[in-house]
């Protein structure tokens, strides 16, 4: 018995949100089991051994796990979870991709992106895009859950787990890794980051982006955007910010040219600090930010980049 | 190829929401409700496969309450050639969904299943890889592109870091993103003639799907609120608030 924690990575290495998820089981209590299921991802499994809190790390190395392809890792893990009270992950994509077939696979419900664990059985999750907090019992044998980065901080790399290889391969036969197209940054990683800036329609277009690129380089700031800005084709997908987005909580976030819908307030409304620079007085971001300036953004941006 | 869309009845991604003064739950009375967005690009693409001459025959399914008619008759409205409405007034969760939806796959055999990624209401974001883990079936999930080529999908997925292709024996699940298209709006004709569309309603005891859920909901909470700020007059007089007030740079 005890807790899975299912990890991401990219093979080379964790991804942050892998120590948060860790953190979520130390509160539900138990003996921490890390699964890393991956192709050559001996490093990651190497850093999830020092993730503090975890006594055992299971890796399973196989090509059919390269790219965590969802079929494949849901056999796996259903296969073992059998053995554990809680199977956990984080809400990242490939979390939220590969979970709720674990859990259907074990015939038992998932419980989407936690924030908060009251008790072993009993968890809150925002609803409704956080406008409500459900407080949630399961009464499940095995509790599924993703959960949410911002809620929980990060285990420390302290510890010294034992490495155990798996030799059970699934391989579904039914999916296939083509490609991927990784947008390449020297900046902060969006959910990582201590200070975000976001750009949103009012940006006009991508190559107005730069002025916000000049800001977070003297901040050391990640980008963002929201959803408009990326339908727009201003930016990717991978930096919209929101509901249905990433979920941020940095120390500071500031958001320009964004009106501030409750789809966008969604990602970013536990920030400890919320800047707001538009135009519009009137405009709802200004309902939600510490320090709202109005201003044009055309004007304020290059300003407040002298300035810093 | 028979596409089969699933679209779910949730309130209007305009309302805000309030939570009940006794904190069982929000309060959904008189508040407009609509079809799920994600569940309208669900819908707009298998319009657009059938436009292509892709897919043969939409049939639309929808897990809910006796208004959840609304929903599937803009569906057809929009493009769907059948409905199938799972009638229930008991709060189904995902995997009560997900097997219904399971048998209704198994009845109608469909070639690809098209989903919303997330409904906007429970934001749970399962229903759709758990009918994959129940019926077998691949999945591409959160998708920007969708291409059937002969016996395969080809799906184009947002991910946290970008983009990822994958392709996925048919027949396969797809659930919608964002950007996958932009769905229509129904004609007035068309919205008349859907009134002619054929609706089947079933039961999830017709199915035999026992739909009891294991997880209950012991409270629903307001966030916490954020404390009014304050507005700064320029650029200078933010510097030196974040500096010295609030210390973050
Ligand atoms: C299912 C669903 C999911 C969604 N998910 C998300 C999500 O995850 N994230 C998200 O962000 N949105 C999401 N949305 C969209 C959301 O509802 C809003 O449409 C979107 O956030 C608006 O983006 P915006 O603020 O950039 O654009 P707008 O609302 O158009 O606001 C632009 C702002 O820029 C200001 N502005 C314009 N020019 C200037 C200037 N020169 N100087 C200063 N200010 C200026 C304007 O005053 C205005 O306030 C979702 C919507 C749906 C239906
Ligand atoms: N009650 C329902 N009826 C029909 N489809 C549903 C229902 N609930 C969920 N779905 C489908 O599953 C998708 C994801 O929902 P969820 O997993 O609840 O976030 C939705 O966009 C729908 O396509």
């Amino acid at each position: 018995m005890g807790i899975l924690v299912v990890a991401d990575h990219n093979n080379a290495s964790l991804l942050g949100a892998t120590a948060n998820t860790v953190t979520a089981a130390q509160k539900i209590g138990g003996e921490i089991t890390v699964l890393v299921a991956g192709s050559n991802c001996a490093d990651a499994a190497a850093e999830a051994a020092k993730l503090n809190g975890v006594s055992k790390v299971l890796v399973a190395d196989n090509a059919a796990y390269e790219h965590l392809l969802a079929e494949n890792v849901s056999l796996l893990v259903a296969e073992l979870g059998k053995d554990f009270t809680h199977v956990l992950a984080p809400a990242t994509s490939n979390g939220k991709n590969i979970l709720p077939r674990v859990a259907a696979l074990l015939d038992v419900a998932q419980i989407s992106e936690i924030i908060a664990v009251e008790s072993a059985d009993t968890f809150k999750r925002p609803i409704y895009a956080g406008n409500a907090i459900a407080t949630i019992q399961s009464e499940d044998a095995i509790k599924v859950i993703t959960v949410r980065a911002t809620g929980f901080d990060a285990a420390a790399a302290d510890g010294s787990a034992s490495i155990e290889a798996l030799a059970s391969v699934q391989d579904a036969g039914k999916s296939a890794f083509v490609g991927a197209e990784l947008a390449k940054s020297d900046r902060p990683e969006l959910t990582a980051a201590k200070v975000i800036i976001s750009g949103g329609r009012g940006m006009g277009n991508g190559e107005n982006f730069e002025l916000l690129n000049k800001v977070a380089d003297k901040l050391g700031a990640a980008v963002g955007a929201s959803r408009a800005a990326v339908d727009a084709g201003f930016v990717p997908n991978d930096m919209q910010v929101g509901q249905t987005g990433k979920i941020v909580a940095p120390e500071l976030y500031i958001a320009v040219g964004i009106s501030g819908a409750i789809q966008h307030l969604a990602g970013m409304k536990d920030s400890k600090v919320i800047v707001a620079i538009n135009k519009d007085e009137e405009a709802p971001i200004f309902q939600v930010a510490d320090y709202g300036l109005v201003a044009d953004l055309f004007s304020a941006l290059p300003e407040l980049e002298g300035k810093l | 190829m028979k596409v089969l869309v699933a679209v779910k009845r949730v309130i209007d991604y305009n309302v805000k929401i309030r939570v009940k003064a006794d904190n069982t739950d929000v309060d959904l009375t008189n508040v407009k409700m609509a079809m799920n967005p994600f569940c309208e690009i669900a819908v707009e693409e298998a319009v657009r496969l059938k436009e292509k001459g892709v897919a043969t025959e939409i049939v639309v399914v929808s897990i809910g309450p006796k208004e959840a008619q609304e929903q599937l008759r803009t569906a057809l409205a929009l493009g769907a050639d059948r409905a199938i409405l799972v009638e229930t007034a008991d709060k189904v969760d995902s995997l009560g969904v997900a097997k219904i939806l399971a048998k209704v796959v198994a009845d109608e055999q469909p070639g690809l299943v098209i989903m919303g990624k997330q409904s906007i209401d429970s934001d749970n974001n399962q229903t759709g890889q758990m009918l994959g883990a129940l019926t077998g079936m691949p999945q591409g999930t959160f998708a920007s592109e969708v291409a059937v080529d002969g016996e395969k999908v080809s799906v184009t997925r947002e991910i946290d870091g970008g983009l990822q292709t994958v392709a996925l024996n048919l027949p396969a699940i797809v659930t919608t993103d964002l950007r996958l298209n932009e769905p229509r709006y129904a004609s007035l004709p068309n919205i008349m003639k859907a009134k002619k569309k054929p609706l089947d309603v079933k039961t999830p005891a017709d199915l035999g799907v026992d739909v009891a859920s294991k997880v209950k909901t012991l409270k629903v909470e307001a966030p916490a609120a954020r404390s009014a700020g304050i507005k700064v007059g320029s650029v200078d007089e933010l510097v030196e608030k974040l500096k010295n007030e609030a210390k973050v740079i």
